[in-house]
């Protein structure tokens, strides 16, 4: 069969992406910092009309025209609105690549028909695109550059066999040559495609090497060119409907049961664990109950999470009853298979399913482990962090004598570089027993905190003939008497 | 005729010069109690000793924390973990979840309001389901009456000594009151009684 291929061009993708959510009437740009200013990447007609255009600094456009809106390019987010589009393709084949950044490729052989012939496919998928307010070029040919070509420079259809004549009369730019190579092309005078086809092939290869020749045949399809369809990302979520709403405990339960059967392998094929599931619990009067489970390393085995949705699910309103479940994982996170072996020891799982439950009451970023840090400041030596996604780690040191409680600092009355004799701390008359110290710690002048503007500190162990062994310091650019903690 | 009154009070089977070593590790499967300024470490020397995952909880609000660098050389910080809990209901939750569960060997609860009955004897029964061991940290004077032991730890002036503490156990269920003059001993990784507190 003749392979048809489309082409699309979206040449305002960005800026239509914003003006979707945020219409706006006159001149709008989308903005990147590029080069030490903020030029514009992306302008609609508006703009475009008053003068503006691509790669002008932001500060000039300003100029020409004061009443320009802006926003700030998000790559990621043109991305995946490009990939949103893709998806959305698929309605008319399911063989669609992209195209570059701003493009897609849709093969379409055997297919066209369904919409009531080529031209009708190309109005509907216009007429979809700009109802939903994005700008598209298309072009239709036989191979993926003809089509390319024609998407960019002067839009329509070749009809079978029709690419040579169609594409003669377009400038060299339409073969997706190289700048440089274009430049070159138009200072010989070759400016249109149909006198590239005039000239000798090994004149030409020994002039600009295969570029010219190879994208030439790409285009008129004596060389072939592959679309590489993109996969969609696997989807993590099941639902059961249920003919008679349910609303007992043990019934919701055996429902998330068979649902976590059926996630659950899924998840192991992709090698994924489950951060984050979300059970979903429709009742029959249309509201609908959700339970969140957030899980302290990634999972993929049914029998360990289900226990840990009880404590949800026992806190469910099932009204009338339940007639829908749905579970989706919204997090997953990579599970490499791994090799069981006499020697590896088997992985600690009663911990990290304790840490799971007492999430779902806490919340899972109110337990923490502690991690070493490298500093000398004593609240800095150490960093508590999330156990959930965090690995125990060695390399304590405790060289120095450091306090077993820190608080704040506590002001006490104290005068003077030596440690005052007799103090009052929370209420307590204190006599110093033995001192030690100082041991001078300067504050880190590469970090900001409020705490250390006061300058370096001296620290002394106190030893008081009460018996409390206080950590105080003393802060001589700035005199004045803490404590800051005591020790064991 | 004293023979014929019923046996009310059981006579403890070990006598009246219970041993520390008998003490100490405390109890597993059992919650007991600590007061007094020593007793983060009490609690710390326990884990040390015993080489026990802990799990310590706290409220948030309270600003003094645990210093792994300060309890690093009692037991390693890597085997700690630290909840913050909204209040006390929660803390206690989340104390009897990990009692039960059996997967910490020491639950720390630092405790502000004291404990009911109910509350108390929920932990024991949580501790005694997961074999592993609950240790509150309460204020001076306010014990619940479900604790296994009970113990005021202070420390103690010595010349030529700064880590001497003196642990006191104030209530046992199951044996009788004495005290210790203490200190933790880093190379063999245990407490070392450095003497017997007399009696008052």
């Amino acid at each position: 069969m003749q392979k048809r291929i489309v082409s699309v061009w979206f040449p305002r993708l960005p800026s239509n992406r914003v003006l979707r959510a945020r219409p706006v009437d006159g001149p709008f740009v989308v903005t990147i910092h590029h080069k030490n200013a903020d030029r514009i990447y992306c302008l609609n007609a508006a703009a475009e009309g008053q003068g503006l255009s691509h790669g002008m600094p932001f500060a000039d456009a300003r100029a020409f025209c004061p009443d320009v809106t802006s926003d700030i390019a998000d790559l990621d987010a043109d991305d995946r609105f490009l990939r949103m589009l893709l998806r959305w393709a698929k309605r008319y084949c399911p063989w669609v690549g992209l195209e570059g950044r701003d493009g897609l490729t849709l093969n379409i052989s055997g297919a066209a028909h369904l919409f009531g012939g080529e031209a009708a496919l190309l109005d509907d998928l216009r007429m979809r695109l700009t109802r939903a307010g994005i700008e598209a070029r298309l072009g239709l040919a036989d191979t993926r550059g003809a089509a390319w070509a024609l998407a960019h420079f002067g839009q329509g259809i070749a009809a079978v066999g029709q690419s040579k004549s169609r594409l003669a009369p377009l400038p060299i730019a339409a073969l997706r040559l190289k700048e440089k190579t274009c430049v070159a092309l138009q200072r010989l005078g070759v400016r249109r495609i149909g006198d590239l086809k005039t000239l000798p092939r090994s004149t030409l290869t020994r002039r600009f090497g295969t570029e010219v020749v190879m994208r030439m045949d790409q285009a008129f399809g004596l060389q072939p060119e592959q679309i590489t369809p993109e996969l969609d990302a696997p989807h993590y979520g099941v639902r059961m409907t249920i003919p008679d709403p349910i609303g007992l405990f043990d019934d919701v339960m055996e429902g998330v049961k068979r649902l976590l059967d059926r996630l659950c392998p899924k998840l192991h094929r992709h090698e994924q664990g489950a951060r984050m599931l979300v059970l979903e619990l429709r009742r029959v009067d249309q509201a609908r109950e959700r339970v969140t489970l957030r899980l302290a390393q990634p999972m993929c085995d049914a029998a360990r999470i289900l226990p840990l949705f009880e404590r949800g699910v026992q806190d469910v309103d099932a009204g009338f009853g339940i007639d829908q479940l749905r579970l989706v994982a919204t997090q997953t996170d990579a599970l490499p298979a791994q090799q069981i072996t006499h020697a590896s020891n088997a992985p600690d799982t009663g911990l990290e399913d304790l840490i799971t439950r007492l999430g779902t009451r806490i919340g899972l970023d109110n337990i923490k482990r502690f991690l070493p840090a490298e500093s000398h400041i004593p609240e800095r030596s150490f960093i508590t962090a999330p156990a959930a996604v965090t690995q125990p780690t060695d390399g304590w040191s405790t060289d120095r004598s450091r306090p077993m409680v820190l608080f704040p600092p506590e002001p006490i009355a104290g005068a003077g570089q030596q440690p005052p004799s007799r103090f009052r701390w929370r209420q307590m008359a204190l006599t110093t027993g033995r001192a030690t110290g100082p041991e001078r710690i300067a504050p880190e002048w590469w970090l900001p905190d409020d705490e250390w503007r006061s300058g370096v500190r001296d620290y002394w162990k106190i030893e008081t003939t009460q018996g409390r062994r206080l950590w105080l310091f003393y802060t001589p650019q700035k005199p004045a008497w803490f404590v800051q903690g005591e020790f064991a | 005729m004293i023979s014929d009154f019923p046996v009310l009070f059981p006579v403890v089977s070990w006598g009246m010069n219970q041993s520390f070593d008998t003490l100490f590790p405390l109890r597993k499967g059992r919650t007991h109690e600590v007061c007094g300024p020593a007793a983060p470490a009490f609690a710390c020397a326990l884990a040390g000793q015993a080489r026990m995952r802990v799990l310590w909880i706290t409220e948030h609000w309270q600003s003094a924390q645990i210093n792994p660098t300060g309890f690093g050389e009692y037991c390693p910080p890597d085997r700690v973990l630290t909840a913050s809990v909204k209040d006390q209901t929660d803390g206690l939750a989340s104390t009897e979840e990990a009692l039960r569960s059996g997967a910490v060997g020491l639950v720390v609860i630092e405790l502000t309001k004291p404990l009911t009955l109910l509350a108390g004897r929920r932990l024991q029964l949580a501790a005694e389901t997961g074999q592993s061991t609950g240790l509150c940290i309460i204020p001076d004077g306010m014990g619940s009456h479900a604790a296994e032991t009970r113990w005021r730890c202070s420390p103690v002036f010595a010349s030529g000594d700064s880590t001497l503490t003196r642990w006191e156990i104030i209530k046992n269920k199951s044996g009788t009151l004495s005290g210790w003059d203490v200190k933790w001993d880093a190379k063999t990784h245990r407490v070392s009684v450095v003497s017997k507190v007399a009696q008052q």
